[in-house]
């Protein structure tokens, strides 16, 4: 094996984590702001998939409209169910929001079963993408670069957004005292409001630009979950560089595993949550639950 | 008026705090509310932000009722919380603390730190790195920024230092002197009769005392009740 198939397997495991950081910048900012355990956060990342399927109707020269429709697709039906179902729950003990997520991830399911039935449903690559690139020889997808400058992109505009704007500075300012933001005067419901649109917006892309490499099916919200909760426990929950960190992380564990012990690389993801959990419980970049006094 | 309680029950879960509070604070005036810890000082200044449980009265801000206002609506129409136990967002520079808190009027950046020239020094801290005497004024600035009408302090002498209570003395009889009234509850009574009023004294949940604060100070009733 020589370093181009080395630098691939890098690459690969860069494009994965960058659908992965997608998927779970939201689930972070989610928890983080609003203190709701999302567990139907896959479930709008498989949204994103069906929706540029059913917006192009499966046709490659729709992707890019398609990609920012189902960007804003994502964030109304984020806003809408914050309003509808997530709000009634805040003021409940928490199984309660796990129950509410997990039924809505039910619901999306069969929903999407209903409507696009069980098989797969794949998407043409995008004619940009069309032809290899070669790294040191090696041929790769050009889509690879596609997936990670979307996430740098998207890392770099949530960064400025949090750190840089006002909304943003509200957004950690409730990460860290819901309460006493509200008392300051901020809207803070309709912060919450947004700030579910945005993340569910934001898996809804995730899940949309991970298409043309991998078919949507029903089952794939499960699997997605399960990856975000991965990644978010071992970046650190409410921190967006923790999600960056922990995709990473994770992508390339798994790029790694599967080229050095392949019959071992599904469990090195969850071997790496289970050491992060015994050595640093609150994640990599997270913060250690403050003491109140 | 500023502020008018009337009947207030109100406490946590099914158990009330407070039991018939009658109150008032009149625009330009500071309010004292004395009493021990315990007594019902936090849970009425709560009461008032609709933080706690009210199980009947009515709580009327400029002749508007409150009570099933939100948090967010309170603070919007004038009301400005400063919590004793400071609350400052501690992954937040000084900054940005005041910033998120920003409302227009009179409050702005620049007039807070003309009035208050240390927290100019330690802008870029992180609110969780600040000393507690810091923490007090940033809290308090906090507030300003959102240019209330009316401001409920919460005990914020608590353990700080006498040079910092001076200041804090001074900064509160600034903003007294530009007409703010203000409802504080305090323990401290040195520090109370430099600055307020009137004063209320609470016992386990009512009101057992009301006066001129010049008149309390030197009635043993009050230090009886203060446990001094």
């Amino acid at each position: 094996m020589d370093l181009g198939f080395y630098a691939l397997q890098l690459l690969t495991g860069l494009a994965y984590a960058s659908t992965l950081f997608l998927l779970s910048v939201g689930l972070s900012l989610i928890f983080g702001a609003m203190g709701i355990v999302n567990f139907a956060h896959g479930s709008f990342y498989m949204l994103g998939a069906y929706f540029l399927y059913a917006f192009t109707r499966g046709q490659a020269d729709g992707f890019w409209g398609g990609l920012l429709l189902v960007l804003a697709t994502g964030f109304v039906i984020g806003a809408f169910v914050e309003r509808i179902f997530i709000r009634r729950v805040y003021a409940r003990p928490e199984e309660y929001q796990i129950l509410l997520t997990y039924a809505l991830l039910l619901i999306i399911e069969d929903l999407v079963r209903f409507f696009f039935g069980t098989g797969y449903r794949a998407f043409p690559m995008p004619q940009a993408f069309a032809g290899p690139l070669f790294l040191l020889g090696t041929p790769f997808p050009s889509y690879y670069l596609f997936l990670i400058g979307l996430a740098a992109v998207s890392a770099l505009l949530l960064g400025i957004f949090l750190y840089r704007t006002r909304l943003g500075a509200w957004i950690r300012a409730a990460t860290q005292d819901r309460e006493m933001l509200e008392a300051l005067g901020v809207n803070v419901p309709l912060l919450y409001t947004v700030v579910f649109g945005v993340g569910i917006a934001l898996a809804a892309l995730g899940g949309a630009a991970l298409l043309p490499m991998q078919a949507a099916t029903p089952g794939m919200a499960v699997d997605a979950v399960i990856n975000a909760f991965i990644v978010v426990v071992i970046g650190g929950l409410a921190s967006v560089w923790g999600a960056l960190l922990g995709a990473v992380l994770i992508g390339l564990v798994q790029a790694l595993g599967v080229l050095f012990l392949p019959e071992w690389a599904m469990v090195f993801p969850f071997a790496l949550m289970a050491l992060t959990l015994l050595l640093r419980p609150w994640g990599l970049l997270g913060r250690p639950p403050a003491v109140r006094t | 008026m500023s502020l008018r309680i009337e009947g207030l029950r109100a406490g946590y879960g099914e158990i009330p705090v407070l039991h018939d509070v009658n109150l008032e604070v009149r625009e330009g005036e500071v309010v004292a509310l004395l009493g021990r810890n315990g007594a019902g000082k936090t849970t009425l200044i709560k009461a008032v932000m609709g933080m706690v449980r009210v199980f009947s009265g009515s709580v009327a801000y400029r002749g508007r009722e409150l009570i099933h206002l939100p948090l967010f609506r309170r603070a919007q129409l004038g009301l400005g919380y400063v919590p004793d136990d400071r609350r400052i967002f501690p992954e937040l520079t000084v900054r940005e603390n005041l910033l998120v808190a920003q409302r227009p009027g009179r409050w702005n950046l620049e007039q807070i730190y003309r009035l208050l020239p240390r927290l100019k020094e330690i802008e870029h801290r992180k609110g969780g790195l600040l000393s507690g005497g810091e923490q007090q004024m940033l809290t308090i600035a906090r507030t300003l920024m959102t240019n209330p009408q009316l401001l409920l302090l919460d005990e914020p002498t608590e353990g700080l230092a006498p040079l910092v209570v001076e200041e804090i003395a001074r900064l509160v009889l600034e903003l007294k002197g530009e007409g703010l009234p203000i409802l504080l509850a305090e323990q401290n009574l040195k520090f109370t009769g430099q600055v307020a009023d009137r004063a209320y004294v609470l016992e386990t949940g009512e009101v057992r005392l009301e006066g001129e604060m010049e008149d309390l100070l030197h009635r043993e009733e009050v230090a009886a009740l203060l446990a001094l």
